[in-house]
């Protein structure tokens, strides 16, 4: 493998790969719980509230990181609209992993349902009980969380490619 | 164009142009469209798009609203004619012994709310009906977890499995052509679910209460109960009513006002608090934990504390109408059992949930209606 000239930091790279994988399990466990009836139902439901809260705390971290170690260049002789592909999903990924959890607690709160993480820690509502705005939070959940998902896909396609095709440092500069 | 300046393949020895180099790489390119189809591929097969007999709380809403000839809009999908109700509960030390519940933990009143219903899907059915009654409950002790209840005033479940109750639910459908349920379809659901046909005996012979406040409610499902030391202990319980029993005749049943049973439980309420002792019962190790199968009558009962319903309202915005009671919004000290089916009934009724809160709600039958002082 190309050593990289530019490798993102560690703290950069931890959070990258923690976040990676818990946003897909994220997304998994919530088609996947929204469309079971069984015993593992409560389980499932329980589990995504509990990561959606340490998501949203881990994005905010990450956020802050990039802001303070920004990350290294594009190859110089990257296409331009591969660059702008590559910067807009960036910042459409920081975006929805910013929103969903946010949507998800405005969506229980405004139900006027208790917002239980980790088995025993209580959130506060974050919006007034209405069901009308849960409604429209709820669908927003499933828009947003298809979108992370077709923008997720987008992502692991354009790595493989700067992997197996480009054969470029864009990936070995974030292992 | 911007990318004639850098997508020219670069006679340096750079990289080529994206075109040249996806054609040079094929079976890389194969590779990559492999695992994205996979990743996308294993995304649907876990949202159960890939397997449509695989029963989803979707399907269960949309058999409900067919057997009920398409859905009320605004309205539960099932339970559709409820009045909301307030009052309080105190819990005893027998309670306290075997849940570290908060609800049983002071002695003090904790503050209830919930609602009373029956349990056909139009909410506009005709109270001279024998459809089932149910009380749901939330028990909202102060600055501690609080507790959804939603329990029934029949003799356990019609069906122990999930898919049991959704077979049922088709059974029921009526016929496109004649209107009516196919009787063969429901022989043969009876033939498979022994268990559906104790139950429909056990029903067949119970009396039925007057109304809302003269009846009992039961659990249904089975519960852990954790004590305070740690154990756990299975239980079923019933918010037994204090108020004498009494009947109707079914022909003076169906003489009476549309809403007769709603009317009978403003006049009650305005009059002074009916009350009801939530009575557990301990089950014995080999007790099956199936919602249709009852224990036996000498197991031990326990009275957790007393219900006091001292306010009734018609349902409107922002009260009983929003809430989704889920039966596993449990607070620390009850946990769910093996039981499967309060886990289909939250999935359930999370779906529920949310259509009748995307749509437009006409007011319900028993409007603008309110008794007795809020405590």
């Amino acid at each position: 493998m190309i050593r990289p000239a530019h490798r993102f930091p560690l703290l950069s790279r931890l959070l990258h790969w923690t976040m990676a994988v818990l946003v897909l399990a994220m997304l998994f466990i919530g088609i996947g719980m929204v469309s079971t009836v069984s015993s593992r139902y409560a389980q499932l439901v329980a589990i995504h509230k509990s990561i959606g809260i340490v998501i949203l705390v881990l994005v905010a971290i990450r956020l802050i990181n990039r802001l303070l170690n920004p990350p290294p260049p594009l190859p110089a002789d990257l296409p331009w609209w591969q660059v702008v592909a590559a910067k807009a999903s960036h910042w459409v990924l920081y975006l929805l992993m910013f929103a969903l959890p946010l949507v998800g607690w405005a969506m229980l709160s405004a139900a006027g349902a208790p917002i239980v993480v980790f088995g025993a820690v209580h959130l506060p509502p974050i919006l007034p009980h209405d069901v009308a705005m849960f409604a429209v939070l709820r669908a927003a959940h499933t828009v947003l969380a298809l979108l992370l998902f077709a923008t997720f896909l987008a992502h692991l396609g354009a790595a493989l490619f700067h992997a197996l095709i480009r054969r470029d440092e864009v990936l070995p500069s974030m292992v | 164009m911007p990318d004639d300046e850098t997508d020219h393949a670069a006679p340096d020895g750079g990289t080529p142009d994206t075109a040249t180099l996806l054609k040079r790489n094929p079976l890389q390119l194969i590779a990559i469209g492999v695992v994205l189809a996979a990743t996308a591929g294993a995304f649907a097969y876990t949202g159960g798009f890939l397997t449509p007999q695989r029963l989803s709380p979707n399907h269960f809403v949309d058999a409900m609203q067919t057997a009920a000839g398409g859905p009320h809009e605004g309205f539960r999908r099932a339970h559709a004619k409820g009045i909301c109700v307030a009052g309080h509960f105190v819990g005893t030390l027998q309670g306290r012994a075997l849940s570290s519940a908060a609800v049983f933990a002071s002695g003090q009143p904790v503050s209830v709310s919930g609602r009373l219903a029956e349990s056909a899907p139009d909410p506009f059915a005709k109270d001279s009906s024998e459809a089932v009654r149910s009380m749901a409950l939330r028990l909202q002790p102060a600055g501690a977890p609080e507790w959804r209840m939603a329990i029934n005033d029949t003799p356990g479940l019609h069906v122990s499995t999930p898919q049991a109750f959704y077979d049922n639910v088709v059974a029921s459908t009526p016929d496109p052509a004649t209107g009516k349920p196919d009787p063969a379809k429901m022989q043969a659901f009876l033939a498979q679910h022994p268990e559906t046909v104790a139950f429909l005996a056990r029903m067949k012979a119970r009396v039925l209460a007057s109304g809302f406040a003269t009846d009992s409610y039961n659990s249904v499902d089975g519960f852990i109960f954790v004590a305070p030391n740690g154990a756990r202990r299975l239980v079923r319980w019933t918010m037994q009513a204090e108020e004498p029993f009494a009947t109707l005749p079914a022909a003076e049943r169906a003489a009476k006002p549309a809403n007769y049973m709603f009317d009978d439980l403003l006049a009650r309420v305005a009059k002074g608090p009916i009350k009801w002792r939530m009575i557990a019962t301990l089950a014995q190790p080999g007790d099956p934990n199936r919602a249709a199968e009852v224990w036996p009558a000498n197991r031990t009962h326990v009275d957790m504390g007393e219900l006091t319903i001292d306010h009734v309202e018609s349902e409107a915005t922002g009260n009983c109408q929003d809430i989704n009671f889920d039966p596993l919004t449990l607070p620390p000290g009850v946990a769910p059992s093996d039981d499967p089916i309060p886990f289909a009934r939250s999935a359930v009724y999370s779906v529920s949930f949310r259509r009748r809160t995307e749509e437009a709600k006409a007011p319900s039958a028993v409007a603008n209606k309110s008794a007795g002082a809020r405590s």
